[in-house]
């Protein structure tokens, strides 16, 4: 397998198996607290290299878990002496874990496996050379092992307890009313998120794997209402991120897990203006088309009150408008065509007459306004 | 040692630039995290990088200014991106937060390892601003730092009232005609600067830290502001020249996670056994309590 292809593999596991989580973190707002996690894992992860006396995989891996854990338990224990704001107790613990694993790697591991820049955006480009071994037989590139089997956790994880995390996730009185323990749930979603950070810390490094995580699931939140949707869609936009990054980076001749990451980076702002329901610009337009039918309501519910009274000569002149609703003449311009164009009124040299349908609908709007 | 700090032309800069750094980030953390914005400054520190990097490029020029506008340019950025999101979107802060962070981060990372390889002969060095390199402060360094700290701790001093009313009701201030908006750009432009002068020391992952750190810490002493302003330079100072004095005793040794430990250590020790509102006594009260009842 050429190293090209193993390095794109990876990215696309990785990037699939955070984005199984991400929907689940973002409707928890637990964004911050994988940020936490992904930087204090550091410590765990020397400790358990220490311990084995070597980069050992599966030493590594518990000293990282038991790490995510403690941090999650001391953010909570600090968030509830009442004396830490909530977001302060995650900017005390997971610096001073990260400066403890920093402190002891450069102090006693100067010259090994862990490289300073490689916590912070991991080394990917070596996936294809670093190979898995099981009694001297090799059996290809160690990371894409590793990601397929988070992948497969993952999917495992969120397929068999779909139905706890979802009613946790939405509402944890009632499942903890049902008998599902929110905080176990809690725990298990920590632990699985901590096991995965760990395998894609080596791939993609400490702070990019909060993208995997959070960046597709949030665009995918602006895309759709419906949880299992948001789940697959995440995974696409993971995997899509994964592939067009890695294109980004070959050209530019820069880092991989940089570019994945600039690149759910791009797709979150594309959703973010263009989303069809949640988009700034069909927000936008939504409060255009709003103001607009308001105001051929209120023309017309003006009209109507003064239809067939002394003063409608002056009161329903279209030169009146803007003095008397206080719109610039262009915005009674586009009022009035647009009522013109549904309909609702008719124009006679500078008087405005309702029509059938005018008076009507004038009517049931001031009904329901009297009805307030 | 401590003659040291005076004569030791290394170690006289890596102290007062340390210092310095946890004067200005300790005042300008106890607004962030009165207003509950802690983690900001740890997403401008990430945001910050690519901003370098773009400053770098355009520019050639390595100069602490220049990379210092092209940071102050890519967090105010974020600042409003970030802003913008929350207010638009039915995400949460913390989402926004995480988004904003590991996508700005990522794009620096990208332009960083793109000037690494494109042999310009310049680039060393940027690659510091990841996890600092208080030991490769020079003079003119902690010139730029002090000066700007200055100016940004005057700004403080001059705005005390309008920030104080800020931090704690947004909205009385609002009321009252103070152009809420306005001042809170600005404060969060005082903590760009606090950030800048943290990158080269400290780096991005920890600056969060030295924010958060000595404001939570100062808070646990004093109910009052003014104090817990001088406080928490007081706890950022310290455990700033304890962090250089310490890495400086030992060669594999970074300063920056020095400092953070130290500061943890201030955090922990406030939080245990600051007079009225620390855990210990309170421990101790309800204890005592418990066994007065008892009694009755």
């Amino acid at each position: 397998m050429s190293s090209a292809i193993v390095i794109l593999l990876t990215g696309v596991l990785v990037a699939v198996a955070c984005a199984l989580l991400g929907a689940f973190l973002i409707l928890r707002r637990m964004a911050m607290m994988v940020d936490a996690i992904s930087h204090a894992i550091l410590p765990g992860l020397v400790a358990g290299y220490f311990l084995a006396q070597g980069p050992d995989l599966l030493a590594g891996f518990a000293g990282a878990v038991l790490a995510a854990v403690l941090t999650v338990s001391l953010v909570e224990a600090l968030q509830n002496t009442g004396r830490v704001g909530g977001e302060s107790a995650i900017g005390i613990v997971f610096p001073a874990m990260f400066a403890l694993g920093t402190f002891v790697v450069s102090k006693y591991f100067a010259n090994v496996h862990l490289d300073a820049d490689a916590i912070l955006y991991g080394n990917i480009e070596f996936a294809a050379f670093d190979l898995l071994y099981i009694n001297g037989v090799s059996l290809g590139p160690q990371s894409l092992w590793m990601m397929s089997g988070l992948c497969l956790m993952n999917l495992l994880f969120v397929g068999l307890l779909y139905k706890e995390l979802k009613l946790a996730t939405f509402d944890p009185g009632l499942a903890a009313a049902l008998g599902f323990s929110p905080a176990l749930i809690h725990y298990a979603l920590m632990t699985v998120v901590s096991i995965t950070t760990v395998g894609a810390f080596t791939a993609v490094g400490a702070i990019l794997v909060v993208a995997l995580f959070v960046v597709p699931a949030a665009t995918a939140y602006l895309l759709t209402d419906r949880l299992p949707v948001m789940i697959l869609l995440a995974v696409a936009l993971g995997a899509l991120s994964a592939v067009c990054g890695y294109a980004v980076a070959i050209v530019l001749d820069a880092s991989v897990a940089g570019s994945i990451a600039s690149t759910t980076g791009v797709l979150f702002g594309l959703a973010f203006l263009f989303a069809p329901q949640h988009g700034l610009v069909a927000r936008a337009r939504r409060l255009q088309r709003q103001r607009l039918e308001f105001a051929v309501q209120t023309l017309l519910v003006h009209l109507l009150n003064h239809e067939q009274s002394a003063e409608q000569q002056a009161e329903s002149a279209y030169s009146h408008l803007s003095g008397e609703l206080r719109w610039h003449p262009p915005f009674a311009r586009r009022v009035t065509d647009a009522a013109k164009r549904a309909t609702l009124l008719q124009q006679h040299g500078d008087m405005l007459n309702l029509t059938e349908a005018g008076r009507a609908e004038a009517e049931a709007a001031r009904a329901t306004d009297l009805q307030r | 040692m401590v003659i040291e700090l005076f004569t030791d032309y290394t170690l006289r800069n890596v102290a007062l630039g340390s210092a310095l750094l946890g004067i200005v980030s300790g005042v300008l953390g106890c607004f962030a995290v009165l207003r509950r914005q802690g983690l900001l400054g740890d997403a401008l520190a990430h945001a910050a990088l690519p901003g370098i990097c773009v400053a770098f490029l355009l520019t050639g020029s390595k100069a602490p200014l220049v990379l210092l506008i092209g940071a102050a340019l890519a967090g105010w950025l974020a600042t409003t991106l970030l802003l913008t999101a929350v207010r638009e979107t039915r995400l949460s802060a913390d989402s926004v937060l995480a988004i904003v962070l590991s996508t700005f981060f990522g794009f620096g990372i990208v332009l960083l390892t793109f000037i690494s390889k494109s042999e310009n002969a310049n680039q060393a060095g940027l690659d510091k601003f990841l996890f600092g390199q208080a030991a490769t402060l020079i003079a003119e360094d902690v010139q730029t730092m002090g000066l700007l700290g200055a100016a940004a701790l005057a700004v403080v001093a001059g705005l005390y009232k309008e920030f104080k009313l800020l931090a704690f009701d947004a909205e009385f201030a609002a009321s009252l005609g103070f152009p809420a908006r306005g001042l809170s750009v600005l404060l969060t432009s005082l903590i760009v600067i606090a950030v800048v002068i943290g990158l080269q020391t400290v780096g991005v992952v920890l600056m969060a830290a030295m924010l958060i750190g000595p404001a939570v810490a100062a808070r646990q002493w004093t109910n009052r502001l003014g104090v817990m302003l001088i406080l928490a330079a007081v706890f950022g100072a310290a455990s700033g020249v304890s962090g250089a004095l310490i890495s400086v005793s030992d060669a594999h040794i970074p300063t920056g996670p020095v400092i953070i430990l130290s500061l943890t250590a201030i955090v922990l020790g406030s939080l245990f056994f600051a007079p009225a509102r620390g855990l210990v006594w309170s421990t101790i009260r309800r204890r005592q309590q418990r066994a007065n009842m008892k009694v009755e």
